[in-house]
């Protein structure tokens, strides 16, 4: 069973993120062999000019796609906790991509059955393009710590200044 | 390959729909992009056509390498008419995200025309093409048409290409915009689109682009990412192209007021430093591009709160320092106000600087200017005059909006003096008295006024050469420029990106030929833009602009001598000179005196079926001649 230190996903960062799309591409190269950001299992949605952030398959414990499937045909990984498609089952009803709450399950284009992020392997390519370094392929619990030490970084940098002495 | 192999016509009265397929010779020759726009254009009109008749096509044209993962060019497309503004071939480049929709949903090329009797847009869907009523976005800008058309056809991921209310009224500075920001914003293309009903653009895509060689080619593109994460585009990373106000204004080349000054005492307070540190929120990229480089500039308070816009240094230019504007503030208002109308930037300030200038010396007054003080320096004035403009308000707004060749005509009294074009198209920021390649390259650009048809101000500002002076020897300079742009218009690159092939056109070629699979070599792809400089030429030539008489410069730059203190003082473009350079310039191109195509060089460039044009100029030459030589 695969423990929360070793259960990477790729994780995107509104603040780097330039909305370029980059991502979509080498996604659709590293599968699909062509350029076709319709065909990419990870999308860059920007709202405005200065929301922009690349989506995933985020890897949910107990995942809600792989419940809400009535064919049986998403099974998770428990090697990498990547959401694994039968594609002879699948039947593109679309109810796990009715469940994912990120649209990071999505029906593919020519073969009509679900497809998600699979990680590249433990090598993700969009990750590796990724010009802004705005990808980041980690794990929550680090995604966490990041998020901690800024904060604290922060708050104390603030609080530097308001007790500093004169 | 590449290429999606299919050309598109669509007849905008009809809705009928017919397409024809992509031949290769004619790829080659003319690559995509301008090259084989223009080339469409040429084949698909008649001469002398009015740019707002039905009959004058609008074509929008991708590249070979849109679609595709190349950096800052696989998010291209081009828009290629008859020019309002000049009457002479028009052509402008726009990137962002619809360039590389439109290539999915499989065109090489789209040709509009005949006009529709209701505003609409087209929704092309992939093979499915549909005119669409588009009474209700009527007024509306570029963004919110781009909005309400992903709403009611419901895809977020569909791109529009779409004209404001300038472009419905047809203002003749009009552009057409794509993801809010990107705009087809030079020669007046919006206007075309409005003179047939055609309000946007809107397209979806969902086939493969595919590439001749894909493992080369994605080697090639990791090559050109890295580069572009080092010093070729450190410029467009960091401060932007306004890192251009303070380099001209050093150079005594920064044009202030209307061209009268060169140097601009506001400077510090519009540079690139000053709009970075306090009113760039955050830099954003095109699709396929990590370069990122559009600098989005928003107003944190005072009267123009909100108001954003992305932040270059030619709109920022042709504002502020050229109105003598001083104020960010006012300055991204007008750039906002210029997307939201959907006009061109350049344009739009040097119009105003125009008027204001009138205005200064008594030739308009209050009573023509809707009650604005138009004197230099009122932002007010300059954001209020943009409106009427692009409104077409008031007597004002609708003189100014057909351009300032026209307009000055219309003023009449010496008001042509204080017009700033060339062929009818504005002038750029530099000032063309003390960079003077550049005001031999913007005089023979085709499109007209353009610092992008030869990139000329650039031996200027690097020091290469003189630059106060014109002598033999620029001909060539402006002429590779030239074709090496032309080259880049039609592959569609970004110029932003032009450092980064540290080989040039070897490199360029490399990327088309591991793209389309067409054997391409570095001399056979300097042919082809020196090929497409030579077609734009014939086309203004059959419409009667493109002889030496066309490729002029702006009154103020020919007898007003640069008034400021320092190393500029006193400098201008003599007419003896400018004529070096034009005679340098054609004998480089293999033209007449007159500046026509020879037909030894068009038969050299395989242009043989175009002969026609150049034949009916140069025959009374001739006959002239054997006359004299008779008596």
């Amino acid at each position: 069973m695969v423990t929360i230190h070793e259960k990477k996903f790729v994780s995107g960062d509104p603040d780097k993120c330039v909305g370029c799309c980059v991502c979509e591409y080498a996604c659709s190269l590293e599968h699909e062999k062509t350029f076709n950001p319709t065909k990419s299992r990870i999308r860059a949605v920007r709202l405005n000019p200065f929301v922009n952030l690349a989506v995933a398959c985020r890897l949910c414990e107990d995942a809600p796609c792989v419940a809400a499937c009535p064919r049986d045909a998403l099974e998770q990984s428990e090697e990498t906790g990547i959401i694994l498609v039968d594609e002879d089952k699948c039947n593109g009803c679309g109810w796990c991509i009715e469940a994912c709450d990120y649209g990071a399950i999505q029906l593919h284009p020519e073969t009509k059955v679900v497809y998600v992020c699979d990680l590249c392997d433990g090598n993700p390519k969009c990750v590796e393009w990724c010009p802004e370094e705005a990808l980041d392929f980690t794990t929550k619990d680090v995604v966490a710590q990041k998020a901690r030490v800024t904060a604290v970084k922060k708050l104390l940098q603030e609080a530097k200044k308001t007790v500093s002495p004169q | 390959m590449s290429y999606a192999g299919k050309i598109l016509h669509l007849d905008l009265a009809t809705g009928n729909t017919t397409t024809e397929p992509l031949k290769e010779d004619l790829a080659k020759k003319y690559i995509g992009g301008i090259g084989l726009g223009m080339r469409l254009f040429l084949d698909n009109s008649k001469a002398g056509v009015d740019p707002f008749d039905p009959k004058n096509p609008i074509i929008f044209a991708t590249g070979p390498l849109s679609g595709t993962m190349a950096p800052s060019a696989g998010n291209s497309y081009a828009v290629v008419s008859k020019s309002p503004l000049t009457g002479g071939i028009a052509e402008s480049k726009a990137h962002g995200f619809f360039g590389s929709e439109l290539k999915r949903a499989g065109y090489d090329a789209v040709i509009f025309t005949g006009k529709s009797e209701k505003l609409v847009y087209v929704w092309i869907d992939d093979d499915s093409v549909q005119l669409m009523d588009a009474e209700h976005l009527k007024g509306k800008s570029p963004n919110e048409t781009e909005q309400i058309i992903r709403e009611e056809l419901g895809d977020f991921y569909i791109r529009v290409s779409a004209i404001g209310e300038a472009g419905e009224k047809l203002v003749r500075i009009a552009s057409i915009i794509n993801d809010e920001f990107r705009a087809i914003g030079r020669t007046g293309m919006g206007a075309v689109m409005g003179s047939k009903n055609l309000k946007a653009v809107a397209v979806r895509g969902t086939n493969d682009v595919n590439v001749a060689d894909l493992e080369e080619f994605t080697e090639f593109i990791r090559m050109i990412h890295e580069r572009m994460k080092g010093p070729a585009t450190r410029k467009y990373r960091t401060l932007g192209t306004p890192e251009n106000v303070l380099v001209l204004n050093a150079l005594a080349a920064l044009p202030t007021r209307n061209f009268n000054q060169v140097t601009f005492e506001g400077a510090e307070k519009v540079s690139g430093e000053y709009l970075n540190e306090r009113y760039i929120k955050k830099i954003i990229g095109c699709a396929t591009c990590g370069m990122r480089c559009d600098h989005i500039g928003v107003v944190p308070e005072g009267p123009y709160k909100g108001a954003t816009a992305r932040v270059e240094f030619e709109c920022l230019w042709a504002v502020g320092p050229n109105c003598g504007v001083d104020r960010l503030d006012a300055i991204i208002e007008a750039i906002y106000q210029c997307d939201h109308y959907g006009m061109d930037g350049i344009s739009a300030g040097v119009i105003v600087s125009f008027a204001m200038d009138c205005y200064e010396n008594g030739i308009i007054n209050k009573k023509d200017t809707e009650g604005l003080d138009l004197r230099f320096g009122n932002a007010e004035a300059m954001v209020g005059t943009i409106k009427l403009m692009g409104s077409r308000k008031g007597w004002l707004g609708d003189v100014l909006a057909e351009g300032s060749m026209r307009a000055a005509e219309k003023i009449g009294k010496d008001a042509v003096k204080y017009a700033n074009h060339i062929k009818g198209l504005e002038l750029p920021g530099y000032d063309l008295r003390t960079l003077k390649t550049a005001a031999l390259g913007f005089s023979v650009s085709y499109r007209g006024a353009c610092h992008l048809r030869s990139g000329a101000y650039s031996p200027d500002v690097k020091g290469k050469v003189d630059r106060f002076k014109i002598e033999k020897g620029r001909g060539k300079i402006v002429k590779n420029g030239e074709d090496l742009y032309d080259v880049v218009d039609s592959l569609i690159l970004c110029k932003f990106s032009r450092g980064v092939f540290y080989e040039g056109l070897d490199e360029m070629a490399k990327y088309y030929t591991l793209a389309t699979g067409i054997p391409m070599t570095t001399e056979e792809l300097g042919q082809a833009g020196e090929r497409i400089n030579n077609l734009a030429r014939l086309i203004n030539i059959r419409e009667g602009k493109g002889t030496r008489e066309y490729d002029t410069l702006p009154p103020k730059i020919m007898s007003v001598p640069v008034p400021d203190e320092g190393i500029a003082k006193g400098a201008i473009v003599t007419q003896k000179e400018f004529d070096i350079g034009l005679d340098d310039y054609y004998e480089v191109r293999g033209w007449t005196k007159e500046g026509i195509p020879t037909v030894e060089k068009l038969k050299e460039l395989g242009l043989n079926d175009l002969v026609s044009i150049v034949k009916k100029k140069t025959k009374p030459k001739t006959s002239k001649k054997k006359a004299k030589g008779g008596k």
